[in-house]
């Protein structure tokens, strides 16, 4: 089954959207960093720096790689491989102890 | 290749989709087994130098803020250079693909001082592990800006020639998958390498 270039890729967001997703990575990339300087955050620094790095990583890659609205070919393309990078890092830091370290 | 070419190309490809685009995208979930296995190399090696000088001696949080800043805004330049130049607007399409270029290499301009600043505090590849697994990691992201760099300003000394116009859309649509990935690697090691020392 092949569908058309116009079937498989939905209309890209509006530059209004473009600028409202930079102003949140923005704000986000702050909230980084000041959670950086915070001691009281220190024990929950690791997993809230993961997930807000997490967020802007797929903000960037669903609206301005247009990821969200394209083929799911694409998708697959981009996921697959994201993944099993990220199953072999996960494996290897068990392996070497970094989470322990 | 004439337009009429590409567009006959592009309707028979087997997806349906157009091959470029297909391809990048496969290149760059390549890249993203590239840029893991060199993650993999910088986060076992963290912690175990044996000798200075070590990340929380050099690294510099507010300058790197700044850099990384710069690189997510050349993120949204690219983006608008593509709806330009989408809707046949090359005089903003020139203009968004320069300043994207420009906020490119501000973004390596940081990192030749970084780079430059940390050598002259005596960290080389060869002086520990986080010297080599550092400038390792960071200086392919780096080559990888350096490249987009070069493709953007090649896409607006084209577009400054009338070689660049609405009906290849997609040629900057592609280097813009590539600038962003770029983009989203740096988000990645800003928060492994900086924020988690």
């Amino acid at each position: 089954m092949t569908q058309t270039h116009e079937q498989a890729e939905h209309a890209h967001p509006s530059n209004r959207t473009y600028v409202i997703v930079a102003a949140i990575l923005g704000v986000i990339t702050a909230v980084e960093v000041a959670v950086f300087y915070l001691d009281a955050l220190k024990p929950v620094l690791v997993p809230i720096l993961l997930t807000l790095s997490a967020a802007k990583f797929t903000m960037v890659v669903g609206f301005f790689m247009h990821l969200k609205f394209d083929s799911r070919l694409y998708r697959a393309l981009f996921i697959g491989p994201l993944v099993v990078a990220i199953a072999v890092m996960m494996a290897m830091f068990l392996l070497y102890g970094v989470f322990g370290a | 290749m004439s337009q009429t070419d590409a567009a006959t190309m592009e309707m028979h490809s087997a997806t349906g989709l157009p091959n470029r685009k297909v391809l990048m995208w496969a290149f760059i979930g390549s890249e993203c087994m590239l840029f893991g296995s060199l993650i993999i190399v910088y986060m076992v090696y963290r912690g175990k130098s044996l000798v200075g000088p070590y990340p929380a001696d050099l690294l510099n949080i507010p300058f790197i803020t700044v850099t990384t800043f710069v690189l997510l805004m050349s993120s949204l330049m690219m983006v608008l250079a593509l709806s330009a130049v989408q809707r046949g607007d090359m005089r903003w399409g020139k203009v968004w693909l320069f300043m994207t270029a420009f906020f490119g290499m501000i973004f390596l301009g940081g990192q030749v001082y970084e780079f430059t600043h940390f050598v002259h505090e005596g960290l080389t590849l060869q002086t520990n592990l986080f010297g080599g697994s550092f400038f390792l990691l960071t200086g392919t992201h780096g080559a990888h800006v350096t490249v987009g760099v070069i493709w953007l300003l090649s896409l607006f000394f084209m577009a400054q020639r009338g070689r660049l116009t609405q009906a290849n859309a997609e040629t900057v649509e592609i280097a813009g998958l590539y600038w962003h990935f770029v983009d989203v690697v740096w988000i990645v090691l800003f928060t492994l390498i900086y924020l988690l020392v």
